[in-house]
């Protein structure tokens, strides 16, 4: 590993201060990730400014609405296990623990899992080209191995997937992420957070340089009528990034009617993929095979598969529709 | 070269004051500067979960993890596990069910197995092997080690009179 500097910041601004002294910084949180990219060569950073005990930013704290602000150094086990995230927004709690192991869990906090890159195995392999390692090289992925690839909103230079559980579940549940900067602090929703890779494959998000996530806010709670469940396909039972996963918040009125539904995909995309047309599709009317079918149809047909991975297009397909069956049941 | 920081390694209750490079890894300033060598390094790279320790009481792989990180935070390692003449459950456990048998995960295993227990007292079967996901062993095929962390929290339960039914696993 290449030496570095180490600084530990103890509150936000000092953070971000320390950060713009040090252009070739980087903020340190659990280091489950960064640390390893380090190891590897692909990140190379200057100084490390280590996150993990700024004061207050372990908390998750309740807003008057009963939505929750998780602080960005809150650990993923932490959060996975806390009664109110547990209680009322399940889907959360699931998708964090069907998320690397347990040692890991333990480290790794809410804004290092934001921003944890690619499993790309040419984005991690120094020795080859690729754009979001090094903007202009070229993307051997596209006609080379991209098995666990996207099939949705890739471009021409970068086909990779965001590898984040935790972000499918909060992009379900619209939260928004709160981040400090130079030019000071701002909320920014998830998705829309991530972008699409198109010709800047080396930003997954639209941060800054230099800005730091503070905490993550959910909303007030769904309802009690509100269901909500995660599903992961992997290549083993566990312990394994997703091949494709599925997040769905469905609100159901007495009748049966979906009265709103919000459903994500993890896997597919360099982003957690909004299945708005599958949302579109859903509600108005109660869920029934058929609708859920159609629904998942309703998203997949849009999907781009590249050559070696058309599974998931059939894998995302029955996810959606088995999860939402299971939901409305 | 990069200047060293001083830090303090708090280790199975002992204070260690060392300058180091902030680019050690933990596994290393705990192997090769103070000489534990209980804790492996199989795989450098998060996989294996032979480097497994606890920092505050929990299971964590020290291959990914700055010794800086660790500074003023209580470790465990496994040569903090057992009291003075007497193995901890889970040691006693893995010896008696043929938990291990090249050896080289048991520190891991163990190590994992005592955050799993900390957190759920009363793990079924299948609580055991999903929270042992993150350690791997080429010889054993497992089983005995389920057996031996099951056996392991009957004796704990009993040892300390803890309730039958433990708190509802959090397994997804
Ligand atoms: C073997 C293995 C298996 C895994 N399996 C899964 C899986 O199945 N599903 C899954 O979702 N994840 C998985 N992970 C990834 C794991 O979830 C991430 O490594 C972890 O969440 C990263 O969190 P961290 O705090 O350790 O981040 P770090 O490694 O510390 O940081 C990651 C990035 O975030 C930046 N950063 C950190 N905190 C902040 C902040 N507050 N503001 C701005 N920038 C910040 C860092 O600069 C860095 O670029 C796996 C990891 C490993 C090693
Ligand atoms: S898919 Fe993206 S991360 Fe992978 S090689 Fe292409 S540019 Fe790099
Ligand atoms: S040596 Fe740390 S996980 Fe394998
Ligand atoms: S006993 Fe040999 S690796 Fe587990």
């Amino acid at each position: 590993m290449r030496p570095f500097r180490f600084e530990r910041a103890t509150d936000a601004q000092q953070a971000v201060a320390l950060l713009g002294d040090a252009p070739d910084a980087r903020y340190l949180g659990g280091g489950t990730n960064l640390v390893d990219l380090m190891r590897l060569g692909v990140e190379t950073p200057g100084t490390l400014i280590d996150v993990t005990r700024l004061v207050g930013y372990d908390r998750i704290d309740e807003g008057d609405d009963g939505g929750l602000r998780i602080g960005a150094a809150v650990r993923n086990s932490d959060l996975a296990a806390d009664p109110r995230v547990r209680e009322r927004y399940p889907v959360l709690a699931e998708a964090v623990l069907h998320g690397a192991s347990g040692q890991l869990r333990n480290l790794a906090t809410v804004g290092g899992n934001l921003l944890q890159r690619t499993r790309c195995a040419y984005f991690t392999d120094v020795t080859k080209p690729c754009n979001k390692r090094a903007l202009g090289t070229g993307c051997p992925a596209r006609e080379g191995r991209h098995h666990n690839h996207a099939i949705f909103g890739h471009s021409e230079h970068c086909v990779a997937t965001h590898p984040s559980d935790m972000a499918v579940a909060l992009a379900a549940l619209g939260a928004t992420v709160h981040a400090l900067g130079p030019a000071g602090a701002r909320t920014i929703p998830i998705p829309g957070f991530y972008r699409l890779p198109e010709d800047a494959p080396h930003r997954d998000t639209l941060l800054e340089p230099g800005e730091l996530i503070t905490a993550v806010e959910l909303g007030p709670p769904p309802g009690r009528q509100t269901r909500q469940r995660y599903r992961k396909v992997r290549e083993r039972r566990s312990f394994a990034f997703a091949l494709a996963s599925v997040a769905a918040v469905l609100d159901l009125e007495s009748s049966g009617t979906v009265s709103d539904v919000r459903i994500a995909l993890g896997g597919v995309a360099h982003m957690p993929w909004r299945a708005t047309r599958a949302e579109v599709a859903l509600r108005g009317a109660p869920v029934t095979p058929e609708r859920a079918t159609e629904a998942a149809q309703a998203e997949l047909e849009y999907a781009q598969p590249l050559r070696d991975n058309s599974y998931k297009v059939e894998l995302a397909h029955n996810l959606i529709a088995a999860t939402l069956m299971e939901l409305a049941a | 070269m990069s200047k060293t920081v001083p830090v303090t390694l708090n280790v199975n209750g002992v204070e260690h004051h060392l300058e180091v490079e902030p680019r050690l890894l933990l596994v290393h300033a705990l192997r090769d500067n103070l000489g534990l060598t209980g804790t492996h390094v199989g795989c450098d790279t998060s996989n294996c979960g032979a480097c497994t320790i606890h920092m505050d009481g929990r299971a964590v792989k020290s291959c990914t993890v700055l010794a800086v990180q660790a500074d003023g935070v209580a470790l465990t390692t496994i040569e903090g596990l057992a009291s003075e003449n007497e193995l901890h459950p889970l040691q006693e456990a893995f010896w008696n069910d043929h938990g291990l048998q090249c050896g080289y995960c048991t520190p891991g295993m163990i190590m994992a197995a005592a955050g799993l227990l900390a957190e759920n007292p009363n793990p079924t079967e299948d609580e055991v092997r999903h929270g042992l996901e993150g350690n791997l062993c080429r010889c054993t095929g497992y089983h005995n080690i389920v057996k031996a962390v099951l056996d392991a929290a009957k004796a704990k339960g009993a040892a300390v009179g803890a309730p039958a039914s433990g708190q509802p696993g959090v397994t997804a």
